[in-house]
């Protein structure tokens, strides 16, 4: 390797020495042991990258995966419900000053009730919504065909025994005034949705007269976030009365909390055995060239020059591994979210200060480790290879 | 002479296989741990998905139509059929009876609270709190304190609720007792009421005491929560129940479980019938209860299969990180460790020592030091995935024994793999300039 200068004519080879003498030794000497040591150098440079890109991944999984989670948690439905009080309707600018609170994301769906009457006099509850955005709200309803036209309900699997066995249009009476509905399909909920018909709200609200009374809102957010929208709509509201759905809420805390706690627990073993890695690695690197500290020392570098060589030498590659292994870590994290939650996890470089300043740290112990043993040897005994 | 050079090296060198042992120990503990969480988390995060509440509701088969609005219900209390009371500990004799973690049974009942002109219609839901039953030799108890982990009992001005009711004392608020007369005042009831715990509340003639203030965020904050034998009495049917909430682990659903049992031949029914669905498990309650049909509610049964699925991935991938950069560490200790002795090689080597038996020396080392590592290991990562279920699951996360084979068997791989490289280096290498010390 050493001959690599021995093609040039003794001009080139001045004017390169001319232009080398502005870089200092130290600088060339850093450069050429990585350049010379290509393997090792490698070797450690690879280790390191995989501990920065395994640290990154777990990091920006752990940060992300809770709001991952959530848009799954919203699946079950509404964790907020705003009900008129005693005797009154909700204001007709409602849903606008919902949503414009709580954000375009959130999803909020009217509900207004009556009671109607068969034409054998059953009584059956009548549901007036906006189907589109029932529909959002609770995918979870089995529903066999949507309506699409004013007049078709959507006739619960336990009304429909009783006003449609089998699947004809009938009547319904609500304070006297008729209508006459076509069952557009079943729902199947398992739950009281059975038991009721779901009309159009404008087709329902000419039909009785009834304004919604119910707001089944959707919010997204930490419980923290969701308690403080309610308090905002609280004020906002004084007409109504706003509820946290406590089963949804609770339960999606419970079951979050305890994945986070296991994400945690997971990431912090991967993080302490990457760095143990890193250790293993850097460790021999460094113990390997206890002939170049030798030489050094015997060319009469000063204790102190040394381990700022080699310091200088472990955080270069912490810095590069650190680099590398950010951007490796976010596609690694990426990919983990669209194999798994089929939406990439989106990079946080907030995280990076934290893969920088720990790769660092872990270069530096280990290469400060063997040069602190190798001190206390004279460098004699090392040249003869003792 | 090869077991006696073996053993003077590890002897000799102990602190040089210090480090590769440590490295191997350590990446078989953070292997093993996160595989027994990996494989366990589906049943713990299962169990903590039953905070969500019943899955799975069992209703008379002949059942009237709910007419429901608020929270209030405008049918005849007495109208339709009912399930009988003495048929519901026959849910712990179904096939899947290990995955149901409880139920509560319901019987709503109309009564009129406050007197004069201060009467009103109010809903009085009977249940089960927390009730001892049996069935056969199995004693069990279940009630809404399992199965809806939400409701939350208060004294109304702050103070804790008492876990058990101390007798004779109205002062101590907390869960009434399933064989006392004592009731739970909804937090919306109560405030209009003005009721406090230890206050008597006339409820159709009966005065009942009002044991504590309840929470839910639903309906049950306008109604009056009873034992399921007072709110009986006040219907005047014994043994009336008009639905049963069940509370199960499921498996999520997939191709199989959506199929009608009716259309199935024997084997695949066989396989419907034994896998833990929703689908099967109400299928089996509809078994066990003479007159009912049983459905899964769909808001919790359908949601719980894509919670649990996606958890489940996401640890396995991690799973894979995590054993990833264990096998990765115990190479890089590996080859670290060999490439120290290659002056040992040389010497050997100017012995008459040929590449084979070389190398037969160093895999026997790493051999050894990954059965021992492994070891070592297992039982530190057992103890580790001990720790994370007690801490974060409040529960044993099992460790299959048959995965000690499978982990050994994957260090002395990986120890392997990761010597290899260096192995067939030093052996390659001049013992001349191996000796003098040259690179």
């Amino acid at each position: 390797m050493s001959s690599v200068g021995s093609f040039h004519t003794p001009k080139q080879v001045a004017e390169r020495r001319a232009q080398a003498a502005h870089t200092s030794m130290f600088a060339r000497m850093l450069l050429r042991a990585a350049v010379l040591r290509r393997r090792r150098a490698a070797a450690a440079l690879l280790a390191m990258v995989v501990a920065a890109a395994v640290a990154t991944a777990m990091m920006n999984l752990y940060v992300d995966v809770q709001s991952k989670l959530r848009t799954e948690f919203r699946n079950y439905g509404a964790n907020v419900v705003i009900v008129a009080k005693d005797g009154q309707s909700l204001p007709a600018d409602l849903l606008s000053k919902v949503e414009s609170v709580l954000g375009a994301k959130t999803l909020a769906v009217p509900f207004s009730y009556a009671v109607a009457r068969t034409k054998d006099g059953q009584s059956v509850v009548v549901v007036g919504t906006d189907f589109a955005r029932a529909r959002q709200l609770n995918p979870w309803w089995k529903v066999s065909h949507w309506p699409d036209a004013p007049n078709e309900g959507l006739i619960g699997m336990r009304a429909a025994t009783v006003v449609s066995p089998s699947r004809q249009p009938f009547e319904l009476t609500f304070q006297g005034k008729a209508i006459q509905l076509t069952p557009a399909g079943m729902l199947q909920t398992g739950a009281g949705e059975d038991s009721r018909i779901y009309l159009d709200q404008s087709a329902f609200q000419s039909w009785t007269g009834v304004a919604p009374s119910t707001l089944e809102v959707a919010a997204n957010g930490t419980t923290a976030e969701v308690e403080a929208s309610i308090r905002q709509l609280a004020g906002l509201l004084p007409a109504a009365e706003i509820r946290p759905v406590r089963q949804i809420m609770e339960g999606e805390a419970n079951v979050l909390n305890k994945t986070q706690a296991t994400l945690y627990a997971s990431a912090m073993l991967i993080v302490l055995i990457s760095a143990l890695c890193v250790l293993a690695t850097l460790l021999g690197w460094v113990f390997d060239r206890r002939r170049d500290f030798a030489i050094m020392k015997a060319l009469g570098a000063s204790e102190r020059w040394i381990n700022g060589f080699f310091a200088a030498e472990a955080a270069a590659l912490g810095v590069v591994g650190a680099i590398l292994g950010f951007f490796i870590g976010i596609g690694v994290a990426a990919w983990i979210g669209r194999v798994n939650f089929h939406a990439p996890v989106l990079p946080r470089f907030s995280v990076f200060p934290y893969i920088l300043g720990g790769s660092v740290a872990v270069a530096l112990i280990s290469a400060i480790l063997p040069i602190e043993l190798l001190r206390r040897v004279q460098p004699a005994m090392i040249l003869r290879g003792e | 002479m090869f077991p006696r050079i073996v053993y003077e090296s590890f002897r000799r060198q102990a602190r040089r296989k210090l480090l590769a042992g440590i490295a191997i120990t350590l990446g078989v503990a953070v292997a093993t741990a996160m595989i027994a969480v990996a494989t366990d988390i589906g049943d713990k995060i299962n169990r903590e998905l039953r905070s969500y509440g019943a899955n799975l509701v069992v209703t008379p088969q002949e059942d009237t139509l709910d007419v429901e609005v608020g929270g209030v219900n405008l049918n005849p209390p007495s109208d339709g059929a009912f399930l009988n009371e003495t048929d519901l500990p026959k849910i712990r004799g179904t096939f899947w009876h290990h995955n149901i973690i409880g139920f509560s049974p319901m019987l709503p009942v109309t009564v009129r609270v406050g007197e004069g002109s201060s009467a009103k219609d109010v809903t009085l839901l009977g249940t089960y709190f927390n009730k001892a039953l049996r069935f056969g030799k199995d004693e069990f108890t279940t009630g809404v304190k399992i199965t809806n982990p939400w409701w939350k009992i208060s004294c109304g001005d702050g103070r804790p609720a008492r876990r058990e009711r101390v007798e004779n004392s109205p002062a101590a608020c907390g869960w009434p007792d399933d064989a006392s007369q004592d009731i739970l005042v909804g937090e919306r009831l109560a405030a209009k009421l003005d009721k406090k715990p230890g206050d008597t509340l006339d409820v159709d003639d009966r005065q009942l005491v009002i044991s504590g203030i309840l929470s839910t965020g639903a309906a049950e904050d306008d109604q009056i929560v009873a034992p399921l034998a007072v709110a009986q009495q006040i219907l005047g049917k014994p043994g009336a129940v008009r639905r049963v909430y069940v509370s199960a682990m499921t498996k999520p659903p997939d191709a199989l479980s959506t199929r009608d049992p009716k259309t199935m031949t024997p084997e695949v029914y066989d396989r419907w019938y034994c896998s833990p669905y929703a689908e099967s498990i109400a299928y089996q309650l509809q078994e066990a209860i003479p007159h009912s049909h049983a459905e899964q509610i769909r808001q919790v049964a359908q949601n719980e299969g894509t919670v649990l699925s996606r958890i489940k991935g996401l640890m396995l991938l991690i799973t894979f990180a995590a054993l990833f950069a264990s096998a990765l560490a115990v190479s890089a200790a590996m080859a670290t460790a060999l490439y120290e002795r290659r002056a040992e090689v040389g010497l050997m080597k100017a012995l008459g020592a040929g590449n084979f038996s070389v190398s037969a020396f160093f895999f026997a080392e790493a051999l050894l030091l990954a059965i021992v590592g492994g070891i070592a290991g297992f039982s530190a990562g057992a103890l580790l995935a001990r720790q994370i279920g007690h801490s974060i699951f409040n529960s044993q996360i099992a460790i299959e024994p048959v995965l000690f084979p499978i982990i050994l068997a994957v260090a002395v791989f990986v120890t392997f793999a990761g010597s290899a490289g260096a192995i067939r280096r030093a052996v390659k290498f001049d013992p001349v300039f191996a000796l003098r010390g040259e690179e």
